[in-house]
């Protein structure tokens, strides 16, 4: 059964004293020099968050140890208006590999006037996020609805 | 269970969000968001007393953030496993400051890029 999202999307949109191209450019190709380093989900420091400039292109951060871990892939690449990549990040900072679970973030990049663009992100199908990620507090046995869910199959069973 | 959660969220989606304003109550969130901590824990790695983290973990359990549980002796707190909520407020914060770097990034000077 496919359920409607529950979850609300996120954004957010700045505008920039730049030209479009220009705008694109440096969210994409310059990715390492603006995305704040204090977000980054591996265990050493962050060195390079990279953004592959392709459909299918990994989004993934190297560390200073080397290691890398990913965010997501491209889904569409489309200089210099239209950018969407998945966000496969959980809420325990783990990449969780399932596309089933992958959230969308759509970047539109338009026009305000010659020396101006606009910015607008979105992060949406958070459900599918969050589903992954109760499916794994439940492996995990973690409290809320894992423990919820034990108490029912013990009671099951034993009806049994 | 995602119908389940909805009222969840209506009461605690935007709530979310103030709690973690205050920039102490952040650090505490962020740092449980990496791995589930005890109170001591917590405090050892922020300039805070013990008190204070145990005070700032009250408001964020009041407000639905994150759970606790007891292991063995110790108490250990973590972001709530349904997750709606924290996982929300965290990655509006993330989008928020994001942006802001962008903007920053993109305005500047010509030559900084030039330098690439």
């Amino acid at each position: 059964m496919n359920m409607a999202p529950t979850i609300p999307p996120l954004g957010g949109k700045v505008t920039v004293g730049v030209p479009v191209e220009r705008a694109f450019r440096v969210f994409t190709d310059s990715f390492t020099t603006w995305w704040p380093p204090d977000y980054h989900i591996g265990g050493a420091a962050m060195a390079e968050a990279i953004l592959e400039p392709r459909e299918g292109g990994r989004w993934y951060e190297r560390g200073v140890d080397g290691t890398e871990c990913d965010w997501g892939r491209v889904l569409a690449w489309e200089p210099p208006h239209r950018l969407v990549v998945t966000w496969q990040v959980n809420g325990h900072w783990q990449f969780d590999a399932d596309p089933a679970h992958a959230s969308e973030i759509e970047v539109r990049f338009t026009a305000a006037g010659p020396e101006q663009s606009t910015v607008e992100l979105e992060h949406r199908l958070l459900d599918r996020l969050v589903d992954g990620q109760a499916l794994r507090d439940g492996i995990s046995g973690g409290g809320g609805w894992s423990a919820i869910l034990e108490l029912f199959a013990k009671a099951a069973a034993n009806e049994e | 269970m995602v119908s389940l959660l909805l009222p969840f969220v209506d009461a605690y989606g935007d709530a979310g969000l103030g709690l973690l304003g205050d920039p102490t109550r952040r650090a505490i969130f962020e740092l449980l968001a990496r791995r589930p901590s005890s109170v001591g824990e917590l405090a050892q790695q922020l300039p805070v007393s013990r008190p204070a983290v145990s005070q700032h973990l009250r408001v964020l359990k009041d407000g639905g953030l994150v759970v606790d549980q007891a292991q063995g002796t110790r108490r250990v707190y973590r972001l709530n496993p349904a997750g709606v909520t924290a996982l929300r407020a965290y990655l509006d914060r993330i989008w928020d400051d994001a942006l802001t770097a962008f903007q920053k990034a993109v305005e500047a000077p010509d030559d900084r890029e030039q330098e690439h």
